[in-house]
């Protein structure tokens, strides 16, 4: 398979910068997530691998050669999107066989059948080949366009937000499929979501995207317990970081304009007194909202707490991230 | 504000039973949430409430006042739908005012009525823009505003939420909310969303199949699940279901799944034949040794806990655990429960059995 490299990469829109001399290196057999608000150019790097775009200016090596100048089809990338898009008045095993039949490629049609197959297989679908593409689930539609570009072997899976579409458990499923069918093909993933939790348990590597930057590129965990930026820390975690001022608390570093705090990284017991201003059982845990001199703060207590709104607490923060006042993390 | 009884509510379109024979009870005041996959009948028990559709059978006692038979205008309810229908021709204030004025309410009234909502809602300073340029979050706060100027006795809600993105969902929940609290309004909230009927509702109806499966506190339901549909409708994961052949006395505290026994609460109802075991995902410890053993097949990462799907000999089972723990797939782990938390299930029937657990919530059912 490939590592692809983008090297000082920047596309605008008429006078709308969509993409910021980016520079990324996509290593061999990673599944790297992009993340980032609508907006902040995860599609236009898509489509500029892709071939569908044509950046201003950088490079795009795969395999360490430029392929700027290669047509799309040349590029040898698959990209799956958010809307399955597959022939209605054909069969799965006939859908899945499309790309193989392409004039360019030539494919015996042994070979194909064997691809086919596999393909199926790797999916789960080999009981549905013969069945009308309109006559499936939505996830198994989303399965068979997964397969569409699985049949081809490209050198990279381009992917824009393709579960996006599917309810809660379909999501839930295809995450531990898409992952599984990545790591047994040993390929390179390339895929753009907004969701947090598929970026947190899909990706070997996730780059956030803010305004056309890339702002962090690293593990999951590493954008999780090392963010940046706030910018950075305020994209994963659920429920959200409490970004405060650096004064709040004592202990501050000199020049922290902000510091930041996750949820579970806020002690309940001795500290500042927060008043209870509404609990949410959500079963596994349940949330406080709490007013601490005159800020909002989210915090995590144990399921069966017994607080009610008007009660006040004590709390004082564990592990907390320091940012300036540019939002750049201190400490 | 009111007070709303509904006994032995029915709904048939043609030969299909939307809603079979619902009782419940909302008490003035609250946060209901009306919760079930699309198709279940919540929609259909909520336009029954507010008068959009006449039941087939069945009461409907809104402040002490049997309804049922009566059109909506005489039910005094507020209805606000997913997709806020403002009129686009007219400015925030004269869509606020509206329903006032087709009242034929006096004008100074109305004035003062609508300064009173906007402020409620925060909308003060857009009163005069014309709604086509508004953002959703506004526009939404425009169509709630439109139906609490009239102070009616309930509100009615439709996913009013539905059509947001995740983000910006997540905040309107809590402006909601915080308006509820603040008006005290009786509210029947209609969701397929689960997490956000645990997060707003102060009671849950769940429905599947036109069917009440369960009513009552979010963390009793949560905790207590009086159905195998309920166990695997709530929570994210939800609740797994080890399904096995076995025995249980009345009385008992073990049961023995694969060979091997578990400590379960006391329990009141006998069962001989195809049971489930249910256990929440963050009930599960992984252990090295340990008698129940499973494959490690995939792990999540989410921050502080992950999600660790496991392979065992009853099928497929989720664990949620701290992401401290190093756990790769194709690992072997021992799986311990917490005894105090599971619940049995007759797979024939689905229900729960009754335990010393779940007896005080599965009577009210």
């Amino acid at each position: 398979m490939s590592d692809v490299q983008l090297t000082g990469i920047s596309k605008s829109f008429g006078s709308q910068a969509a993409i910021k001399a980016m520079t990324m290196d996509i290593p061999d057999g990673s599944f790297v997530v992009l993340l980032g608000p609508t907006g902040a150019g995860k599609t236009t790097t898509l489509r500029l691998i892709a071939g569908l775009e044509t950046p201003d200016a950088g490079d795009i090596a795969i395999n360490g050669r430029s392929i700027l100048h290669d047509s799309p089809a040349e590029r040898n990338v698959a990209m799956v999107f958010q809307q399955y898009s597959l022939y209605p008045h054909l069969t799965v095993r006939e859908n899945l066989a499309f790309p193989l039949r392409s004039p360019m490629l030539r494919t015996p049609e042994a070979e194909i059948a064997s691809k086919v197959a596999q393909v199926a297989e790797v999916l789960r679908i080999p009981h549905k080949l013969d069945n009308k593409a309109t006559h499936l689930s939505g996830g198994e539609m989303q399965r068979v366009s997964i397969g569409r570009a699985l049949v081809r072997t490209p050198s990279l899976f381009l992917m824009d937000e393709p579960l996006s579409s599917l309810d809660a458990k379909l999501r839930a499923d295809l995450r531990i499929e898409l992952k599984r069918i990545q790591s047994d093909l040993g390929a390179t993933f390339l895929y753009v979501t907004h969701d947090q939790i598929e970026a947190m348990t899909m990706a070997t590597h996730v780059g956030v995207l803010d305004a056309g930057h890339l702002v962090q590129f690293g593990t999951p965990r590493e954008i999780y317990e090392n963010p940046a930026n706030l910018y950075v820390a305020g994209r994963l975690g659920l429920p959200r970081i409490n970004a405060l001022p650096a004064g709040l608390f004592a202990g501050a570093p000199v020049g922290a304009k902000t510091i930041g705090l996750r949820p579970e990284h806020i002690m309940q017991g001795d500290g500042k007194p927060a008043q209870v201003v509404r609990v949410e059982h959500l079963g596994d845990q349940t949330r406080l909202h709490l007013l601490l001199d005159g800020h909002d703060v989210t915090t995590l207590t144990d399921p069966h707490s017994a607080l009610h709104p008007g009660d006040t607490i004590a709390i004082q923060p564990r592990a907390a991230l320091y940012f300036d006042a540019s939002g750049t993390r201190i400490a | 504000m009111a007070q709303i009884i509904i006994k032995g509510l029915r709904k048939e379109f043609g030969a299909f039973t939307a809603v079979q024979s619902s009782s419940f009870t909302i008490e003035d005041g609250e946060f209901f949430m009306l919760l079930g996959p699309s198709g279940c009948g919540k929609t259909t028990t909520l336009r029954m409430i507010a008068g959009l559709e006449l039941p087939s059978a069945g009461e409907i006692w809104i402040d002490g006042e049997e309804v049922a038979q009566k059109p909506a205008s005489q039910r005094d309810i507020a209805f606000v739908f997913q997709m806020f229908a403002l009129y686009p021709h007219m400015n925030v204030r004269k869509n606020i005012s509206y329903p006032l004025i087709s009242q034929g309410m006096p004008k100074a009234q109305v004035t003062a009525k609508v300064a009173e909502v906007a402020k409620i809602l925060g909308i003060t300073d857009i009163l005069d823009r014309p709604v086509g340029g508004l953002s959703g979050g506004d526009r939404q706060r425009v169509a709630l505003g439109r139906a609490i100027v009239r102070d009616p006795k309930a509100f009615m809600m439709d996913e009013p939420l539905g059509a947001l993105d995740a983000e910006f969902r997540e905040h309107m929940s809590l402006e909601l909310r915080a308006l509820h609290d603040r008006m005290g309004a009786t509210t029947v909230y209609v969701t397929h969303d689960q997490l956000e009927a645990m997060q707003m509702g102060d009671k849950i109806v769940v429905m599947n199949h036109g069917v009440i499966e369960q009513f009552g506190r979010p963390q009793d339901i949560y905790d207590k699940p009086a159905t195998m549909f309920v166990a695997e409708f709530i929570g994210s994961p939800c609740m797994n279901l080890m399904r096995f052949d076995g025995r249980v006395a009345p009385g008992a505290t073990a049961v023995t799944v694969a060979n091997v026994p578990l400590t379960i609460p006391r329990q009141h109802d006998g069962l001989s034949g195809p049971m489930a075991f249910g256990v929440r995902p963050e009930h599960i410890q992984l252990t090295t040794d340990g008698a129940f053993r499973a494959e490690v097949r995939a792990t999540e990462y989410l921050g502080t806990t992950q999600i660790v799907t496991l392979k065992t000999a009853q099928g497929e089972v989720k664990a949620r655990t701290g992401s401290e723990h190093r756990i790769s797939a194709g690992d072997s782990v021992g799986l311990g429960f917490d005894a105090r938390t599971v619940t049995l299930f007759d797979a024939t029937s689905g229900h729960a059995l009754r335990s010393d657990l779940n007896a005080g919530v599965l009577q009210n059912v």
